[in-house]
């Protein structure tokens, strides 16, 4: 079990650096007033920054990941969490086995 | 539970392969861990390892981390709105724990009920323990693990993200917002080396709806 101080350092910069963009929301919204248009383009942020991570990975990576991404979509209309991420899982697992 | 049972299925294949990502650059199961529990979050630990030297650059992973983590800010300053019922210290304590899968369930959650903070404890406390010692497993065990690619366990947040998204869902503005973040996205994934790609669409979805609010404000006076 080693400890290098160069490392814990590098960690410690990587924690502070996270830490400080996880509490500066609070400290946004005590100076920005959040009415009208403006509540609702916080409410918007969401589904903008879910669908920023996702889209990559749906649109820019290959077919079988295109087409697991819309079964789980489907799949979520309708299906608990859980059985239509393991839905899009195997769909994913299946396509890449069979070379898509 | 039953909302954080997706979650820790997805986030020990996640937490295995980091550690044993952090293995191949010669971090020790302690440093491993370490870095779980203090930094706590997923994609700048990835590309922190990406970008690995030795000895370590403080400055080199640590503005990265500002950078990966930059959508943190907009995540907190949404779910801050949706915290009545914390304290003021149990806001900033909260806060610390605020990975994208605790946003976005929390998010979801507040759409559907209060959000307190047992609930919100009973959230992130399986998560985090499930997040560090997968991390320090992966650490140990190293090679001994499977490809997850072949198994499609990389595909276990995307997944989750998508039935989120769909939770979302509230009409045609949503779908505005969804079109004109994931087109940002995937331009600026393209063009731009790095994670900014995640911003650009958080800020291409915020724009959109900020617009279409305005054009509603004009119409319905």
């Amino acid at each position: 079990m080693t400890l290098d101080f160069a490392t814990l350092l590098a960690i410690l910069a990587m924690a502070v650096a996270t830490m400080l963009t996880r509490v500066s929301g609070l400290f946004l919204i005590r100076h920005v007033s959040l009415e009208g248009s403006r509540r609702k383009a916080i409410e918007s942020i969401p589904p903008a920054v879910l669908m920023a991570v996702v889209a990559p990975t749906a649109f820019a990576t290959g077919i079988a990941e295109t087409l697991a991404c819309a079964v789980t979509a489907f799949a979520a209309f309708r299906l608990p969490m859980l059985v239509s991420v393991a839905l899009g899982v195997a769909s994913v697992a299946i396509l890449r086995a069979v070379g898509v | 539970m039953r909302a954080i049972a997706p979650l820790i299925a997805a986030v020990i294949p996640i937490g295995l392969v980091f550690g044993a990502l952090a293995a191949t650059k010669a971090l020790s199961p302690l440093e491993t861990g370490l870095m779980s529990a203090l930094v706590f979050a997923g994609g700048s630990q990835f590309v922190a390892m990406d970008i690995w030297t030795h000895p370590a650059s403080w400055t080199g992973v640590g503005f990265a981390a500002l950078l990966v983590n930059i959508r943190h800010v907009l995540m907190s300053a949404s779910l801050a709105t949706k915290m009545e019922a914390f304290g003021p210290r149990s806001r900033y304590l909260a806060m610390l724990f605020l990975a994208d899968e605790i946003w976005a369930m929390a998010e979801f959650r507040a759409g559907v009920a209060r959000l307190t903070p047992a609930w919100f404890a009973g959230l992130v406390a399986p998560f985090y323990l499930a997040w560090v010692l997968s991390a320090l497993a992966g650490a140990t065990l190293g090679a001994f693990l499977g490809d997850p690619v072949v198994l499609g366990l990389d595909f276990a947040f995307p997944a989750v993200f998508i039935v989120l998204v769909i939770g979302f869902w509230k009409g045609p503005e949503t779908g505005a917002v969804l079109l004109a973040s994931g087109a940002a996205a995937v331009v600026t994934q393209h063009f731009v080396p790095g994670v900014w790609y995640i911003a650009a669409g958080a800020l291409a979805g915020l724009l959109t709806a900020l617009v279409s609010g305005s054009r509603r404000a004009e119409v319905t006076p």
